[in-house]
């Protein structure tokens, strides 16, 4: 599976991007290549708040539903709509297709995710 | 419970197949993809691994009698070689199984059984056995048996056999058809609303069966297929899945099935007189096909509300690989059961509307 380095994830592959006060998140390849063909992806709203671990997305293949967890507490503040229409983006590349973005409420927050090489070693043992 | 492993699981690993349990045994859901899959199924021919199914043979000077008694169709309408679909219910009406009859002759008759049920439907065939002159054998252990699907599946299989397999026809079977060598039996019958054949096996013989058909069907764009497209394939054919469609909860009337139901038989039968004054009292609840109108994705086991009230839940539902649309069925209220009527499902305790339509979609195309 491929893992970007340079990003933060949770136990339930979700991926963290910071930048500045603000971040991307979206789900790993892991998740992805789990699910199968993506079919449909239920996004938040702009201005919609969730605390960590609050589901504020789902992702579907034909067979199964997932829902995708908050790794953080925040505000959203854009969510990437061209998923709506091609939900087959998150299996073509589920790193540069982010889900939302929200503006971060507690960036100490951070400390509790995995980094990249966190991640690596997790899949390898855990998963 | 030990987890099964069919003939074939070795085939399954080598071909990148992603193994789930299910019904008691490991098989692939998918390889390639459900979708990719589900469209070779569709468009040219699919091959399946349905080995976990239950083969239960009845013979014996009784077998017609005892099979009327223990089936709600009526087995005597059919003659040698020619297969029937068929519910075996409990005296409440409920269902036992649902399954295909193989006649062989008057004294000798295969019934394929769903896999989850075999040991369940062995005991109770068995203990309404009563004084009939039968044996009932369950040969599940033995049997191999492979599913090919799809409009190409004939050109396909003909490559493999001097059969000729175009006078088999719908529903009708040949038990002795040498597939390189192998000695099978090949019905026209399948679970995916396509032409196709099931090709039955020796266990040990199965896999030069599987892996004959998958080079013979190169040149066509066959595939092998998993569980995951199994089940969208039948759904959208409008075929009932035991457990989602009919259960031991939900009759073969509730089911939409009274066609397989024959009241007008003979003899009488387990179930007949719960199921009569079913019919007879009116129905209060029905399966219905719907199209979701919001968007998501309907769900086995979701409610369905109308006015904020709960009318039923929904049984199957998919994004149709076929349709690309969201689609489902639903058992409900027969009240709210009209074709063009509005329901909602709930959706992650989202109402989304939806509007009941026929549940043969592939033909709404």
């Amino acid at each position: 599976m491929r893992v970007i380095k340079d990003l933060y994830y949770t136990n339930d592959h979700e991926w963290v991007r910071v930048e500045g006060d603000e971040a991307y998140i979206g789900i790993a390849d892991y998740a992805q290549d789990q699910l199968g063909d993506i079919v449909y992806v239920e996004l938040p709203e702009v201005g919609d708040e969730f605390s960590k671990e609050d589901a504020f997305a789902a992702v579907e293949s034909v067979k199964a539903a997932a829902d995708i967890y908050m790794p953080l507490d925040g505000t959203v503040v854009a969510v990437n709509e061209e998923l709506l229409d091609d939900p087959a983006l998150l299996n073509e590349d589920p790193y540069e297709n982010w889900i939302a973005k929200i503006e971060i409420a507690d960036k100490s927050q951070l400390d509790e995710l995995m980094t990249g090489e966190e991640y690596e070693k997790f899949l390898d043992e855990e998963v | 419970m030990v987890v099964k492993k069919t003939p074939l699981y070795d085939e399954h690993v080598k071909l990148g197949g992603k193994i789930v349990e299910y019904a008691g045994w490991f098989l692939p859901v998918q390889y390639e993809g459900l979708i990719p899959e589900h469209e070779a199924v569709r468009n040219a021919a699919g091959l399946f691994d349905v080995s976990h199914m239950g083969e239960i043979f009845v013979k014996g000077k009784d077998a017609l009698a005892y099979l009327q008694y223990l089936l709600t169709n009526d087995i005597a309408s059919i003659e040698n070689n020619q297969i029937i679909y068929t519910f075996m219910c409990y005296p409440d009406g409920g269902v036992v199984d649902d399954f295909l009859v193989y006649k062989y002759d008057d004294e000798e008759y295969l019934l394929v059984v769903n896999a989850a049920n075999t040991e369940k439907d062995f005991k109770w065939m068995i203990d309404n056995k009563k004084d009939f002159n039968i044996i009932i054998e369950n040969q599940s252990d033995q049997i191999g048996e492979v599913a090919l699907q799809g409009p190409k599946s004939e050109e396909i299989l003909q490559k493999l056999t001097d059969t000729d397999l175009s006078k088999i026809k719908p529903f009708y079977f040949d038990r002795n058809v040498n597939i390189l060598g192998v000695e099978c039996l090949v019905s026209r019958t399948g679970y995916t609303g396509e032409d196709g054949f099931e090709v039955y096996a020796p266990k040990d013989d199965i896999v030069k069966v599987w892996n004959g058909i998958l080079e013979a069907g190169k040149e066509y764009g066959i595939k092998p297929c998993g569980l995951g497209c199994r089940d969208t394939l039948r759904f959208e054919a409008a075929m009932p899945l035991y457990g989602n469609e009919i259960s031991e909860d939900i009759t073969p009337l509730e089911g939409g099935l009274k066609f397989f139901v024959k009241f007008e038989k003979e003899e009488d039968f387990i179930g007949k007189e719960a199921l009569k004054k079913q019919w007879d009292e009116g129905l209060t609840r029905k399966l219905v096909g719907f199209e979701l109108l919001g968007r998501g994705i309907p769900r086995e086991g979701y409610d369905v509300y109308k006015d904020g009230k709960k009318i039923g839940h929904v049984t199957t539902g998919y994004m149709s690989p076929t349709l690309k649309k969201s689609i489902g069925n639903a058992l409900i209220d027969v009240k709210e059961a009209e074709l063009g009527n509005e329901v909602d499902i709930m959706i992650r305790n989202k109402p989304v509307k939806a509007k009941i339509i026929s549940r043969k979609f592939l033909k709404n195309k």
